[in-house]
């Protein structure tokens, strides 16, 4: 059976962060990838990222991947598996995976699971209509593959990738004829609602999408206000004639090793639904699985590397490895998180981790 | 208006506009930052202490408009897309505006093209005098547009 001392589950931010900071502490990692390519999220990243230096600030998400990738790429004490899924966690400690339609197992004396999230999606009538997307896969089609998912985009949801994604539609020369979002305000970094607006996209906050229309694909949808009762406002409905829709409403983590895992999980809205409760330094209620990163509760990419880092140290500190160096790099890690949490916007993200410590008690 | 429709308020714009005094003395830049986010790039991309020292990441950036000299860096640092530079000493009556661009076509020097304002209106014709490049690994444009002096502090984009 294939052996490795530290399993990371996932190579977006978190999981390449991960990599880098474990490998560096002189762990020997296995990184396990579904795509042909590392990077996860970051490589349809066109915009310049947020933060301070530390995070990459004022780089573009696809060149922080590029960077992190060769990195991972080049160490020495870091195997890399793409196209290889993740399928399962067995109650021996062993993890199966497939690639190229092969299944092989895997044991790993620590694990670090940092599958990301998947998106949301909305129920309308003629939701199915071809024409309707997830804004993922409008991003992958377009920065991936440099395929244009259609000529006129309406869409839903005025958070930071919904906002994000129609900057990326109008420089792909697509039209954007509107964001259509159904909280009161605007979720997305003010800037980034800014920088669509005066571009001409209009921002429609309290309005949602009543239905959809189409014969083979879509045409047209119908959009309407909502009071404060999130009902339709009767005679507010508009028609907007358009063939994609695109949906970005939120995130939800990709738990599913966690649960087999039997890692005690909580429901934290805030955070974007099941999150697995862990320690400060990330690690589960199971001994040697640690989170980090979407899949440990829904934030931005700059904090999900810095988790990354502090799952990486923290489990390699468990294998024995970086005993000296742990407690200064800790430190410094944690500070740069708190950073990155302590303003306005990292409201929500403070008191869903709060909440989340609340159950941590329960757990011990 | 900001956080329900994208556009700052007057109000806001306002505050974080230079003094006249300071206008007529040439080129310099107007932040229009105006929600706390983790985020400092602005403050560490000026070289001539423009930006005063962020005590948080989060805190909203602060100007020292005397030692800013309008040269633009940190255009191509604000991942917000928020830095213009203005230099009201232009002509009689036109103005220089400096803008962040990440479209195609990136316009032709000496072309006249739509300015647009914080709204996305067309509100007058604006003639590019220069696109630069922010920088070797960056791939923002900046744009110098000439435009009618009253519009200095309306125009904040030009149809693409």
């Amino acid at each position: 059976m294939d052996k490795t001392e530290i399993l990371i589950i996932g190579s977006g931010p978190a999981g390449l962060k991960a990599s880098l900071s474990a490998a560096g502490q002189g762990a020997e990692v296995t990184l396990v990838e579904r795509d042909p390519f590392l990077g996860g999220q970051l490589v349809k990243q066109t915009h310049m990222f947020f933060g301070s230096k530390e995070h990459y600030a004022s780089e573009r998400g696809y060149k922080i991947a590029e960077n992190l990738s060769r990195e991972v790429k080049e160490h020495p004490g870091i195997r890399v598996l793409c196209d290889t899924t993740a399928l399962g966690y067995y109650e021996d400690g062993i993890v199966s995976l497939e690639s190229g339609g092969r299944f092989t197992v895997i044991k790993p004396q620590a694990l670090i699971i940092a599958t990301g999230a998947q998106e949301n999606t909305l129920m309308f009538p003629n939701c199915d209509l071809p024409g309707i997307y997830g804004a993922g896969a409008v991003q992958t089609l377009m920065n991936v593959h440099g395929i244009l998912p259609g000529k006129r985009v309406a869409m839903i949801g005025a958070g930071n990738i919904g906002v994000i994604v129609s900057y990326q539609l109008l420089q792909a020369g697509v039209e954007v004829p509107a964001i259509i979002e159904a909280q009161p305000r605007i979720g997305a970094y003010h800037v980034h609602a800014s920088r669509v607006r005066r571009m001409g996209i209009p921002i429609y906050t309290s309005h949602t999408v009543l239905t959809a229309h189409g014969r083979e694909s879509l045409e047209k949808v119908t959009i309407s206000q909502i009071g404060p009762d999130w009902q339709p406002v009767a005679g507010t409905e508009k028609e907007l004639a358009v063939d994609v829709l695109c949906i970005s409403v939120g995130l939800t983590p990709l738990t599913e090793l966690l649960f087999q895992a039997g890692c005690s999980m909580a429901y934290i809205p805030e955070l974007g639904g099941h999150i697995s409760v862990r320690s400060d330094t990330l690690e589960t209620t199971v001994p040697n699985i640690f989170v980090c990163g979407d899949v440990g509760g829904i934030e931005e990419a700059s904090s999900a590397m810095v988790e990354g880092s502090i799952a990486g140290l923290s489990a390699a500190l468990n294998l024995g490895f970086g005993v000296d160096s742990y407690a200064g790099k800790l430190a410094a890690a944690r500070r740069e998180l708190d950073d990155l949490r302590r303003g306005p916007v990292g409201e929500k993200i403070r008191s869903g981790l709060e909440r989340l410590s609340s159950f941590r008690e329960v757990a011990q | 208006m900001l956080e329900k429709a994208g556009v700052p308020s007057g109000q806001q714009v306002a505050a974080v506009k230079p003094s006249k005094e300071r206008l007529a003395r040439g080129p310099v830049a107007i932040v229009e930052c105006f929600q706390k986010i983790p985020c400092d790039p602005c403050y560490t991309a000026c070289k001539r202490g423009g930006f005063l020292p962020f005590e948080d990441i989060n805190d909203l950036p602060r100007m020292d408009f005397e030692k800013c000299n309008g040269c633009g860096i940190c255009i191509g640092a604000c991942p917000g897309l928020a830095i213009f530079i203005v230099d009201e000493t232009y002509s009689e009556d036109e103005a220089l505006v400096m803008i962040p661009w990440e479209f195609l076509p990136v316009p032709a020097e000496g072309s006249t093209v739509q300015g647009l304002n914080r709204e996305g209106e067309a509100i007058s014709e604006v003639k590019v005098k220069k696109v630069r490049s922010a920088g070797k690994n960056n791939n923002t444009y900046i744009l110098t547009l000439i435009v009618p002096k009253e519009f200095a502090h309306d125009i904040r984009s030009i149809d693409n």
